[in-house]
């Protein structure tokens, strides 16, 4: 399958913030830097037509530096096109700009992805816990989270 | 002819006791709070077909009417001050009946975000098995609750306040 149309334009336009392109079963995927993703993010929907934010989701690749990715799946309603954009995070500096400003709907999935994965959103104008309680400690889908909740003994198996 | 003539001009004797737990066990009015996919049967079990109305079980808006409160459903650890907020609210002599397994114990949720039975919260007085169980099985437990508090002693002493109300386990 040929290139997708978008990444030749975004690389033409921030030629040093693409670090990878990947194609898989004809999905498009773009690893950009995370610095600039507020300008990518502007640009993909204001002259792209990207006016859609399907999903804002964090990943959490335990073991691996960086160990979180944040993953915008984006579409251009007129064209019918999707496109997804990676962003590495790392642990130790969780924090990524907030895009609620390019598409609303951004803000309630990035307190989704801050309530979960404890990724941090820069200038996010409520960046509150949206499922879990107010009062909870932690980020329960990070991989290091135990499963029956820190207070409790983990289940080893029925018959032990 | 068949039967002409009830009770006539007759005498009937019984304890205040069994008349008043006669009354609550026939009136028992729940309140209308459904979590998950239990609630779905029990709204089946109120509908026309089981007719929750024909045992005097009434679903009641407000907890300040209810008397008893099915927990239909997993409990999340974030729902748990709502139904605590909610029980507390209702009169006594009040009842609850942990309908289907997460309300008993947690059910195949055992992670972190759900508690893990409610009797961990709340005084249970029926659990009702399944999952979710299907409206017999809820009648079925309804009309244990029924049997439990005809067994109540001292119920209408404690309702003119002397002594305690006797529940058997």
């Amino acid at each position: 399958m040929s290139e997708h149309a978008a990444v030749a334009k975004l690389k033409g336009k921030f030629p040093d913030s693409v670090l990878d392109v990947v194609e898989f079963r004809g999905e498009t995927t773009m690893i950009v830097k995370k610095e600039d993703i507020v300008a990518i993010c502007s640009f993909m929907k204001k002259d792209l037509g990207y006016n859609f934010l399907c999903d804002l989701c964090g990943v959490d690749y335990l073991g691996k530096s960086p160990r979180f990715m944040v993953v915008y799946n984006i579409y251009n309603i007129t064209t019918k096109d999707r496109l997804r954009l990676k962003v590495p995070v790392e642990e130790a500096d969780a924090r990524v700009d907030t895009v609620s400003g390019v598409w609303g709907t951004a803000n309630w999935h990035e307190r989704e992805c801050w309530d979960l994965m404890g990724i941090s959103f820069n200038n996010h104008p409520d960046l509150r816990r949206i499922l879990m309680a107010d009062d909870w400690v932690g980020h329960p889908l990070r991989k290091d989270y135990p499963l029956q909740g820190p207070g409790r003994e983990p289940y080893k198996g029925r018959y032990k | 002819m068949g039967v002409d003539k009830t009770l006539g001009n007759n005498v009937v004797t019984t304890s205040l006791d069994k008349l008043v737990n006669w009354s609550r066990s026939r009136s028992l009015w729940p309140l209308t709070f459904g979590l998950a996919c239990c609630a779905i049967e029990m709204m089946a079990t109120g509908a026309a077909r089981f007719d929750l109305d024909r045992f005097g079980v009434i679903f009641r808006a407000s907890p300040r009417q209810s008397d008893c409160i099915v927990i239909a459903g997993t409990v999340t650890k974030k729902m748990l001050p709502v139904i605590k907020t909610v029980y507390e609210q209702m009169p006594e002599p009040k009842y609850v009946i942990a309908m289907g397994a997460c309300a008993c114990s947690g059910g195949i949720f055992d992670t972190y975000s759900v508690v893990q039975g409610i009797d961990e919260a709340l005084p249970v007085d029926v659990y009702i098995p399944g999952c979710p169980p299907r409206p017999e099985g809820l009648l079925y437990g309804i009309l244990k609750l029924q049997e439990k508090i005809m067994k109540e002693r001292n119920s209408f002493g404690a309702t003119i306040g002397i002594g305690e109300r006797i529940c058997q386990a």
